[in-house]
């Protein structure tokens, strides 16, 4: 069931590409029904999953014998998760894009050209397999910013586009040696996971394959991408880029990097911990200093992508549930914000600048954004009760037992988190500093929300107080995933 | 064979033969019974001609398929080359196909013949294991080529490019001539496998060393590997069309397959050189040429703005990477090799072939002109991502399967010291500057608007035809490697090297 979410994307993108250009609705029509039937598939599949059963092999046939590579899929409750996650991006995306008039049948195919390479990443099971979707999810974001893009949209595209490829190449580079070196023929995650490397190749392989995914996942320093990225895409690829592209990396970090050189890790564990708490406190500060909303979303995703970072390194069970939960929420919050920024206010008064944001009296204009935006905040800030919370308070936990100074650093960025939104809030939708006079006299009444935007917005909040209220849903298909086999070598390396 | 038996020869010949009938009977249909009709018509005949012969010549390698060796290696039939052969004869039914709407000549009978010619050449030059021969066939596809490239007679650029493509392939087979001399004297034979075997007994040799360097020069030339680059871009700015497209595709294959026949099989001893003598082997020269070929045609690509130019130098870059396969040494050599050069020329034929559209109908090959052609063209725009993708190695496509296999091949040679990962790396890092020149296409394509009164192109059916099928081959074959891949392999492992 889970395999259809990839092939389902892939048919709707082909589908919405063949949709009349002159007839939007067809193809919104087209591409709910995709986005829709992805999360229907996810959802089933996640019901029927057993997370007992550690890895569950979905489909297995040859493909190309001759350098033993596979077409194979396979979940366990870290993909299911991330499935799950995926599907309902998907469908807020949609729904935030209804308003799409320019070239919609385009948009729509590269959106979930994407989104099928997403879904594709986290169900593979073969390396060569996952590698083929990791790369195919590049070229329909160059796309996406270039076409419908905004702010130095030519610049943020390539940007991103090169970061990705700069990424995959170092991961390829990775791959190949461990193929080589392995000397089993074979690209399958779990024979090449078995496989005990040396510890001399494990020491320069790990740092290339996990940085390589990590530069993706908006790892410090190489997070550059991520803002100009974010500010130029238009919203519903901003929402994608943080809430599903970015897992990418850090699902990769996991599952490649990590269960193949698990020594490796061990060997970089305090440098990639330093660097994941540089990211969080750094992004943090960046993001109280910025004047373009949009911008500040986008420092924050890099800071809160940190806590993903960091709680992979721990080398221990809660640091890694956490990371993985935490995926789960800032996909969803990241999702939310970028939504409110990109979206309601955006396309309604057309400035994202703070300091022109804040004369316009926004929470009586349009009184939803206001409150999805305070929703979004305090989940974003770690308020109990939402998602983010369970998630940064387990990596914190894990984080603590392996590095404590550098936990009490990443604290210290919570608190930032916290100043910083509560800054932009009060100052984009609750000023009282008049208008200018010159912006009265055009003032025109913005046009109200709309039913799709209220309809995503309370989906991914929906979600967000979900699993901040019941963490156990996601948490019981999580947890046990690590004792499947994939993980021995990284086990017996932390002492589990 | 000690006794000449012509007619089993002239029977093994036989796709050479047809090849050959046909070019004949296409100059004299031409010259005789057409020469008042309208040129579309004569185009289209010639072409039609051309299309039934290699297409009769591919069935006969099916119909009858021959293995055999005849006076000593200087006409030899294996699997492998056949394979290759059908190859050829593939890509030159595109380039026919590809040529039925031009107009730059009169001289559509000769034109056809010619490209038939250069066709047997190459088919020639991938069935012998004979010095001689390859000297011999390489010249009759060079002297074809020439003037192929020469055949716009209205075009200064395109006499300019044929003149620079003919000097420096008139000095690059001096090179080649000079190497197989020096060859010839050391070993005795001018036989590929006696001469390997020889050389072995003869030991290391300065000498050697000289003859390679010069071997590697003259094929250096002909596969348009750096530093022996410098016609390449000017003969595909200045060429017809359809030469490019043809010296791009068809001269690529058969001339990779030879010199990795020449190396590999004649030079298998001496990859490394020996120490005590200080000879040098061609696998440290390979690197080299590689790595040059690799970073010079990439960062070279960058500041271009035509596309013929852009593709010529983005060519070099993949004649660095197809030598890296050189490394992976035996069967595995062949075998990413071919899939390579064959996905390759297959691409760049496509990718041709949206050019030829673009530049009849909008006037030129320059990005501008590109300006929103997913508007104008959308079938065209759509195949030509597919075809620059492929290029830049994006997967699920055949070029990304190709770079994979030769970098997998060329680091499972030696897996416990990866001699080669350095040029893995570096291949790699280039095809991330690549990707950043083939987008700037695809941005004038997709991301530019075209201005309001640009309509929509008129496409040739057969070039909408042929692109449309090639870009589904290269998603096919990417997708499904194993397709060619297996040929390939059970060729090569029939034939046990």
């Amino acid at each position: 069931m889970l395999a259809w979410t990839i092939y389902l994307s892939f048919a709707g993108a082909l589908a919405c590409l063949l949709t009349p250009r002159a007839n939007p609705r067809a193809t919104r029509a087209v591409a709910l029904g995709t986005a829709l039937a992805g999360l229907v598939c996810g959802l089933v599949g996640a019901v029927q999953f057993k997370p007992e059963n550690g890895l569950e092999v979905i489909t297995h046939i040859r493909w190309i014998p001759a350098l033993g590579i596979d077409f194979s899929l396979a979940a366990d409750g870290i993909s299911v998760t991330l499935v799950l996650l995926t599907g309902i991006a998907a469908l807020a995306g949609v729904l935030f894009s209804w308003n799409v008039e320019h070239r919609t049948n385009e948009f729509f195919a590269f959106f979930f050209a994407l989104i099928g390479g997403v879904y594709g990443v986290f169900l593979s099971l073969d390396l060569f397999l996952l590698f083929v979707f990791y790369e195919i999810a590049i070229v329909p974001k160059y796309f996406l910013i270039a076409i419908w893009g905004s702010t130095r949209r030519d610049y943020a595209a390539m940007k991103l586009a090169l970061y990705s490829f700069i990424g995959s190449g170092m991961v390829l580079i990775g791959m190949l040696a461990a193929y080589a070196v392995s000397g089993l023929v074979s690209f399958d995650l779990q024979a090449l996971a078995q496989h005990s490397f040396a510890p001399e190749f494990q020491r320069w392989a790990f740092p290339l394959v996990f940085v390589g995914f990590a530069i993706l996942a908006g790892m410090w320093p190489f997070h550059t991408w991520a803002p100009t990225g974010h500010s130029a895409a238009p919203t519903a690829a901003s929402m994608l880029l943080a809430g599903v592209v970015m897992k990418l990396g850090a699902y990769g970090c996991l599952r490649v990097a990590m269960t193949l050189f698990p020594e490796g890790l061990k060997m970089w564990q305090h440098e990639l911990a330093a660097l994941a708490v540089t990211g969080i406190v750094y992004g943090a500060l960046v993001a109280l200093v910025q004047k373009d909303f949009k911008f500040v979303i986008g420092y924050s995703s890099v800071s809160h992508m940190g806590f993903v970072l960091l709680g992979l390194v721990t080398l221990n069970e809660i640091g890694w549930s956490g990371a993985v939960l935490q995926m789960f929420s800032h996909g969803v919050i990241a999702g939310l914000l970028f939504a409110v920024v990109g979206r309601m206010v955006y396309d309604r008064t057309h400035t994202r600048e703070l300091d022109a944001l804040e004369g316009m009296g926004l929470a009586r204009a349009m009184p939803f954004a206001a409150v999805t935006f305070v929703v979004a905040g305090f989940a974003s800030m770690g308020m109990p009760g939402f998602s983010g919370f369970i998630a940064e308070l387990q990596v914190l936990i894990g984080a603590w037992q392996a590095f404590p100074k550098l936990a009490v650093i990443a604290g210290v960025g919570i608190v930032i988190g916290v100043v910083y939104t509560l800054k932009t809030t009060a100052q984009v939708f609750f000023s009282d500093k008049p208008a200018p006079a010159e912006a009265q006299e055009h003032e025109h009444p913005m046009e109200p929300i709309s039913v799709p935007e209220r309809l995503g917005a309370g989906l991914l909040i929906l979600c967000t107080l979900i699993i901040g209220l019941h963490p156990r849903l996601l948490l019981d298909l999580i947890v046990p995933s690590f004792k499947s086999p994939l993980f021995d070598g990284l086990r017996k390396v932390a002492g589990l | 064979m000690n006794t000449a038996d012509y007619f089993q020869l002239f029977s093994a010949l036989g796709p050479e033969v047809i090849v050959v009938c046909t070019a004949l009977l296409v100059l004299t249909t031409d010259l005789l019974g057409l020469q008042d009709t309208p040129r579309s018509y004569r185009m289209s005949i010639a072409a039609g001609l051309t299309t039934l012969g290699c297409g009769g010549a591919v069935v006969w390698m099916f119909v009858n398929p021959t293995v055999g060796n005849w006076h000593g290696g200087m006409f030899v039939i294996d699997p492998l080359n056949e394979t290759v052969k059908a190859v050829v004869l593939l890509l030159t039914v595109l380039t026919a196909i590809l040529s039925v709407g031009a107009k730059f000549t009169r001289h559509c009978g000769e034109y056809f013949a010619l490209l038939l010619l250069a066709a047997v050449g190459m088919m020639l030059l991938t069935s012998t294991e004979e010095l001689l021969m390859i000297f011999a066939s390489l010249e009759l596809v060079s002297l074809s080529l020439y003037i192929l490239v020469a055949f716009n007679k209205s075009s200064r650029q395109s006499a300019e490019a044929a003149l620079k493509y003919f000097l420096f392939g008139g000095m690059s087979a001096a090179f080649l001539l000079f190497g197989f001399s020096l060859l010839y004297g050391l070993s005795g034979t001018t036989n590929l496998p006696q001469m390997a075997q020889k050389l072995f007994t003869v030991g290391a040799d300065p000498l050697l060393t000289v003859a390679l360097v010069m071997v590697v020069i003259g094929f250096g030339f002909k596969v348009a590997a750096a530093p022996f680059h410098l016609w390449a871009p000017d003969s595909y700015q200045g060429a017809p069309l359809p030469s490019a497209a043809f010296i791009a595709s068809g001269s690529k294959v058969a001339s990779f397959y030879v010199f990795a026949k020449v190396l590999l099989l004649g030079f298998s001893q001496l990859g490394w050189g020996s120490e005590e003598s200080s000879t040098g082997g061609w696998i440290p020269l390979l690197s080299i040429v590689a790595a040059l070929s690799m970073v010079l045609g990439n960062l070279a690509a960058i500041r271009q703005t035509s596309v013929r130019r852009l593709l010529a130098y983005s060519a070099i870059a993949h004649a660095g990477y197809m030598l890296i396969g050189f490394l992976a040494l035996g069967d595995e050599a062949f075998a990413s090799l071919l899939f390579y050069v064959t996905t390759y020329a297959l691409t760049t034929i496509g990718a041709f072939g949206v050019l030829g559209v673009v530049e009849a109908q909008v006037g030129g090959d320059q990005l501008k002109d590109f300006t929103g052609l997913a508007h104008r063209a959308p079938v065209l725009a759509w195949c030509l991502m597919i075809f620059l993708l492929s290029l830049a190695g994006i997967p699920p496509l055949a070029g990304f399967f190709g770079k994979f296999y030769i970098f997998a091949a060329a680091l499972t040679n030696d897996a416990h010291n990866l001699p080669f990962l350095w040029l893995v790396i570096l291949g790699i890092a280039m095809s991330c500057v690549s990707l950043y020149y083939y987008l700037q296409v695809l941005k004038q394509v997709f991301v530019r608007e075209a201005d309001g009164n640009a309509r929509p192109l008129a496409v040739p059916f057969l070039s909408h035809a042929v692109v449309v099928l090639l870009a589904a081959v290269v998603v096919l074959l990417g997708a499904m490697p194993g397709w060619l891949l297996d040929t390939i392999h059970t060729a090569i492992g029939e034939l046990g090297w």
